[in-house]
């Protein structure tokens, strides 16, 4: 009996009180971005913009509740960012958007840190983590420590899984991959690309569900298939960008048991509404006919903080009301 | 020497001491007065008795100030630093029809923008820069120029709700700068530039940019110099097919790379105008005299004297405005002490066409 979850890949936009509120304590400048050591205030403000988002989240009534990720201002290379053995230096563009974030560079051996546990477990209600998946936190990084690709790779991946296995249990762990579309892997990096994403989903229990969510379009054929080697629960689409080369990866390589589609845009502000949504879940059905999922989770395709928060939170109430539309 | 261009003469004051002619000119925006700012925010805020009239007066006298500021500075061509204009594409979405106003998004950081959304087709309310030039034609010595938001930006930077594609919300929009230009030149305009900062980031979009601009430079009198600025991207990407648009100069940044892509424009052969960026805008650091003169011999690379303008890399509004002033004020120094040694023979011109 498949079941359809309404979830999201988490990095919400601040509430706008809390954008101001963290200007004001932190400042504008790269020097002022999160170092992961906030205390006083600076905690409380995060604190409570972490209670809003997940309250918005209940309210919704979604089906996984994130816990925002409002810390990293560096987006998806905030686990490097806060990290002792890491240097930030100049600000660079975050694929290709009009954001920017501090590019990491590695000056030694990338060991537990804790961050993302930390956050979580200051987060009750919360029960799906998201991660960077190692191939795109590779790919956001500067190396100056393991000295070629592969080594990075491997320190990356060793690293997250030291992060991974110190998560609180929660149902679901969302690693974003979107560098596997953005800046694919190249022969032979496509199966260690895969082999790191193994690395990484090994470390949560088995009973956690992983999802290898991938955004920016469609992955090319060959690092599909090597990520079909990865011992995943699902692997995520970004449908609103490219729909057809998605379905035809599918058709020809097949999927895990369980898969997120990306159907509702994250950087739109155009609301989707619920049968919308349903539709577009329907659509992906009637043309894998060949394919029986366990659990399909309906999301947002990118990150989400590229909305103004009003639009956020209508797409995350159309996001939640959408499984009960979907006739299977 | 080659004939000087027909929309560059124009621009000569009538006292300039040297037969060679090196425009010099800024991108536009300039540092903000802290009174400005402080006077925004106890407009926006209903506890205090100053209205938008006493708003109005403030936006008057900083626009007034910085034109005086640049004037002062010596340039050939001033602006007004942008003083009436929040940011690039919010100051025009708030005054073109089918945009809405959401709420801020993050750029990085605690940096946002108010990112608009296109929720139906765009159209033309009300003037955008016409009174703004006649304000700052009214109180300079010097002409001016009027920088202007592209189309291309103005979509990219935008959600789109409404079209199928960003380049049809970019070719509507074009229409609109057309109007906006057209107006312009009727209140008596002859130094238009539009601002492409967002074909940076997506360089493979530069035939929707030139479609644009073929919209903009309809019916724009031919006398009418027309500029294109780009800034922090990979020329090559973009070069030599900008050529082909319908544009009298393009204005780049260079000096930010130390001038590391001047060889893009050498082969082929430049045949346009260039402002060549002669000024870091993104250190603190003012160049001396000399740095900006071997910056303005290194463009003589790729066209002749007749064929540069002097210009800093980008808009300046993020510098200290005592050291945005000072650049500025080098710069020109730099421009004219090149002219006299051209005229005496003592420059060796790179150029190597024509």
């Amino acid at each position: 009996m498949t079941e359809v979850l309404a979830t999201t890949p988490g990095l919400f936009p601040l509430p706008d009180r809390a954008k101001s509120a963290l200007a004001d304590l932190k400042g504008h400048q790269k020097d002022d971005l999160i170092d992961g050591e906030e205390t006083g205030e600076l905690l409380e403000v995060y604190d409570r913009a972490r209670r809003d988002v997940i309250e918005i989240q209940t309210d919704a009534g979604l089906d996984r509740i994130v816990e925002g990720q409002l810390r990293w201002d560096d987006m998806l290379a905030h686990p490097l960012c806060v990290h002792d053995r890491v240097e930030t230096r100049g600000i660079v563009r975050y694929y290709d958007n009009n954001n920017f974030y501090r590019e990491p560079v590695v000056r030694g051996e990338l060991t537990y840190d804790g961050d993302v546990a930390a956050e979580l477990d200051g987060a009750a209600g919360v029960d799906q983590a998201v991660l960077p998946g190692p191939y795109s936190l590779s790919d956001l990084a500067t190396d100056e420590h393991y000295g070629d690709d592969a080594a990075l790779l491997d320190g990356i991946a060793s690293f997250l899984a030291g992060e991974a296995d110190a998560l609180p249990d929660v149902e679901t762990l969302f690693l974003l991959e979107p560098s596997l579309v953005a800046d694919p892997p190249d022969d032979g990096e496509d199966r260690r690309a895969s082999d790191a994403i193994d690395a990484v989903a090994g470390a949560v229990p088995v009973d956690t569900d992983v999802v290898v969510h991938t955004y920016w379009g469609a992955i090319p054929e060959k690092p599909y298939a090597h990520l079909m080697d990865a011992a995943v629960d699902a692997i995520g689409f970004d449908l609103v960008a490219d729909h057809d080369r998605t379905l035809y990866n599918i058709q020809e390589y097949g999927t895990k048991p369980s898969v997120a589609l990306g159907l509702v845009d994250g950087k739109n502000t155009l609301v989707e509404s619920p049968a919308e949504i349903a539709e577009r879940v329907e659509w992906v059905l009637d043309n894998l006919p060949a394919e029986s999922f366990e659990t399909i989770y309906a999301t947002a395709n990118t990150e989400l903080f590229y909305l103004p928060v009003n639009k956020f939170e209508a797409k995350l109430e159309a996001l939640a009301a959408a499984p009960a539309e979907v006739e299977l | 020497m080659s004939p000087p261009s027909d929309t560059r003469e124009q621009f000569r004051p009538p006292e300039h001491p040297t037969e060679h002619f090196l425009m010099t000119t800024v991108v536009g925006s300039y540092p903000k007065p802290s009174w400005l700012n402080r006077a925004k925010d106890i407009a926006a805020d209903d506890d205090h008795d100053f209205d938008d009239g006493d708003l109005g007066e403030a936006l008057d006298d900083a626009a007034r100030t910085i034109t005086d500021e640049h004037v002062r500075a010596g340039l050939d061509v001033v602006v007004d630093g942008e003083m009436r204009r929040n940011e690039m594409v919010e100051y025009f979405a708030h005054r073109i029809d089918g945009y809405e106003f959401n709420g801020p998004v993050k750029v990085w950081g605690h940096n946002y923008f108010d990112k608009p959304s296109v929720v139906q087709a765009v159209g033309y309310d009300e003037p955008w820069l016409v009174d703004e030039f006649a304000f700052t034609t009214g109180v300079a010595t010097r002409p001016v120029k009027v920088p202007i938001t592209g189309p291309y930006t103005l979509a990219s930077w935008s959600f789109n709700e409404h079209y199928d594609s960003e380049a049809e919300v970019a070719y509507d929009l074009a229409d609109l700068v057309n109007e906006e230009v057209r107006r312009l030149v009727k209140a008596g305009a002859r130094y238009i530039q539009i601002d492409e900062p967002a074909l940076a980031t997506t360089p493979d979009d530069h035939a929707i940019v030139g479609e644009c601009l073929e919209h903009i430079a309809d019916g724009v009198p031919k006398h009418v110099r027309l500029g294109l600025h780009v800034c922090y991207g990979d020329y090559s990407r973009i070069y030599p097919e900008i050529l082909d648009m319908p544009v009298d100069e393009y204005d780049l940044e260079l000096a930010n790379g130390d001038y590391e892509q001047l060889d893009v424009f050498k082969e082929p052969a430049f045949t346009k105008e260039l402002a060549l960026g002669v000024v870091d805008v993104h250190t603190g650091e003012v160049e001396t005299v000399a740095e900006i003169k071997d910056n303005i011999i290194k463009g003589f690379e790729v066209v002749p004297p007749e064929r540069l303008t002097v210009s800093p890399d980008c808009g300046m509004k993020l510098l200290p405005r005592e050291i945005a002033f000072r650049k500025m004020e080098n710069m020109v120094q730099a421009a004219r002490e090149v002219e006299a040694e051209l005229d005496a023979g003592e420059i060796d011109v790179g150029f190597a066409g024509e």
